[in-house]
């Protein structure tokens, strides 16, 4: 088909015909171009975000300070042997994981079964998925004031529903004041925002499982639920693996809820007594609140390891809960 | 007997009264906390402090707004402005360069491509909030820190957006077409403004709404490069605004719900488009 298009008169192609510099334009079009077309990418990735983590592993080596610049040099594993004892870090971590398995669960669970309602044949299916997605793009930070106010100890709304049901009418829930609730409070956050995205996930999984599945695999009497946990939840199991490392890594490194989620969000210090700080939170106080650079890159790099860590377990663990074929 | 019953697929299943009614409760859910803070926004202090708690609006919400807006030390109009600018620029930004690299992946040749990609792919996999210690000492170096060239930068490029373009060109893209204008002499960048451009428009749009929308929210880093400045982001002037020692709540309501509005709106108009964009990356990833 080239043949008619390189015959055509008016067209020079071959060398001779052709000006040199068209030559030499086609050439750098089709040869050095592409990595013109590619390079802004790698560039800004490499200075903004491949550059800062290498360069956090140099600082978490240092003695660091904001308050001080002169005292620096090399602080050798100072830093990563101090997390040992730091029973901030310690506690930050522990808050961290709790707050991770209340909220990540829950939401995985209720994301599958909102996501089997949304896969039945319906009226309205644009407008059901789009309401789902209200929470997701809601700002965290915003939406954490709003929860704030239901929270409260006096007048909110949480416990006003406690003690229709009867509970707590003497002592109001505290929300804020222990572990406990404060953990339901800002797991109870998470959950709100991201169920409805991870249900579209799944959903779009879903539709992609073949009809006769379900028809070939029909159970005696197997009513709708059985037949999300038995058929539909292995079929899709790739991408509950793949949900599950999508919160692990966002889970872990959980900032906005419990930062706005304090009666004072600037302190950063996660309620009076650190009872909800998270490692991200914690990060940021010690980098920018006891301008402690140095030590705050060497948390992070030790999240960065948890996260790889607990991401992998959870992927592999998910993988037989969910019957993996492997 | 109830075995064929169930056989079929749930895709075949008609949604019953009961389906109906559950999403229904989902939807209140999902849209409460957002009715609520327009209620407070529009409330008084007392119909805030009430038991059980008001859920009908008031009256007051522009009494509460003007109080927001002329707050000192808040910079809560500025907040706006800029968010809007960051934002707007970033996803500028990203549908640019990301498209560009997007179709050299997708439709052009050259050596080290595959294992190019391959790095792409393996960037989406960096939580690059973990660098955050050493980002900010590289804008200091810079001199950015506390500008909005600071919130800008990291976030010029993803690879979500090269990996994502580049999926949809691959596949909407004939490669005919291309052929045919590359035999009548059009260069690349001819060849990406007249034929590319055009067909991707509505790849542009998703990954345009889904990069507005995680901009506009993220709070974590401009907090800390911007925090104490005249220059903060929207999501930062709300952390202004609940902080100090005396909290009015109607007031805080009122910024979080004028810093919501944007983005309900941009799921209003473009739903269609978000939906499809969380529901495509899903199957692509």
């Amino acid at each position: 088909m080239t043949l008619t298009r390189n015959t055509a008169p008016s067209r020079p192609v071959h060398g001779a015909e052709a000006p040199k510099p068209r030559a030499w334009l086609y050439r750098f079009d089709t040869k050095r171009l592409p990595y013109l077309l590619i390079a802004p990418f790698f560039l800004f990735f490499a200075v903004f975000g491949l550059f800062p983590i290498i360069f956090n592993g140099v600082v978490a080596l240092r003695t660091w300070r904001l308050d001080d610049p002169t005292k620096d040099g090399w602080a050798g594993f100072a830093n990563f042997s101090k997390l040992l004892t730091d029973t901030d870090f310690w506690n930050a971590l522990y808050n961290t994981f709790g707050i991770f398995v209340l909220s990540t669960i829950p939401q995985l669970v209720l994301a599958l079964m909102i996501a089997s309602l949304l896969n039945r044949r319906l009226r309205g299916t644009t407008f059901w998925r789009i309401g789902v997605l209200l929470p997701y793009v809601t700002p965290a930070a915003a939406s954490t004031l709003l929860f704030s106010v239901f929270f409260a100890r006096d007048n909110g709304m949480a416990n006003w529903f406690l003690s229709v049901v009867g509970f707590g009418q003497e002592n109001p829930i505290d929300w804020r004041a222990d572990k406990w609730s404060s953990w339901i409070a800002i797991a109870t956050m998470v959950n709100w925002k991201w169920i409805g995205y991870n249900a579209l996930l799944y959903l779009s999984a879903m539709q992609a499982i073949p009809k006769d599945v379900y028809e070939a695999a029909a159970v005696d009497g197997a009513g709708p639920w059985r037949q999300l946990w038995q058929i539909t939840v292995p079929m899709i199991q790739p991408v509950v693996v793949f949900t599950v490392v999508l919160s692990t890594i966002g889970g872990l490194q959980l900032f906005n809820e419990p930062m706005m989620f304090d009666a004072n969000p600037q302190s950063a210090s996660g309620g009076s007594d650190g009872q909800f700080q998270t490692i991200a939170q914690l990060i940021y106080e010690v980098g920018w609140k006891n301008l402690n650079l140095g030590y705050a890159a060497a948390m992070s790099w030790a999240l960065f390891l948890i996260i790889l860590i607990i991401a992998g377990l959870n992927a592999l663990l998910t993988n037989r809960l969910s019957g993996g074929r492997r | 007997m109830t075995t064929t019953k169930f056989a079929r697929a749930p895709q075949e299943t008609h949604g019953n009264w009961r389906t109906y009614l559950t999403l229904t409760v989902v939807l209140l859910i999902s849209a409460f906390p957002v009715y609520w803070m327009f209620v407070i926004a529009s409330s008084t202090e007392e119909a805030v402090s009430q038991t059980p708690p008001s859920v009908i609006p008031g009256s007051q919400l522009l009494t509460n707004l003007h109080e927001v807006f002329s707050l000192q030390d808040v910079y809560f109009t500025a907040s706006l402005i800029n968010s809007v600018i960051v934002s707007s620029v970033v996803t500028a930004s990203v549908l640019f360069f990301c498209s560009l690299a997007g179709f050299a992946f997708a439709k052009l040749r050259f050596r080290g491509r595959n294992a190019l990609m391959v790095v792409v792919i393996l960037t989406l996999t960096v939580p690059n909030q973990l660098g955050v210690v050493a980002l900010y000492i590289l804008m200091g170096k810079l001199g950015w820190n506390g500008t909005l060239l600071a919130v800008i930068a990291p976030g010029l490029v993803t690879a979500f957006g090269v990996f994502y373009m580049r999926q949809f060109i691959m596949h909407s893209v004939p490669d005919e077409l291309i052929e045919s204008a590359r035999m009548d002499g059009a260069l690349t960048l001819r060849v990406y403004w007249s034929i590319v451009l055009p067909s991707i428009r509505p790849a542009l749009a998703v990954l345009g709404l889904l990069t507005f929308v995680a901009t506009w929210n993220d709070f974590q880093w401009p907090l800390i490069t911007l925090q104490g400045t005249e220059f903060p982001t929207s999501m930062v002037a709300l952390s202004d605004l609940a902080s100090g020692n005396y909290v009015i709540y109607r007031r805080v309501l009122a910024g979080a719900f004028v810093a919501t509005v944007p983005l309900i709106t941009l799921l209003l108009l473009g739903g269609r488009q978000i939906v499809r964009g969380i529901m495509e990356g899903a199957v692509k990833s």
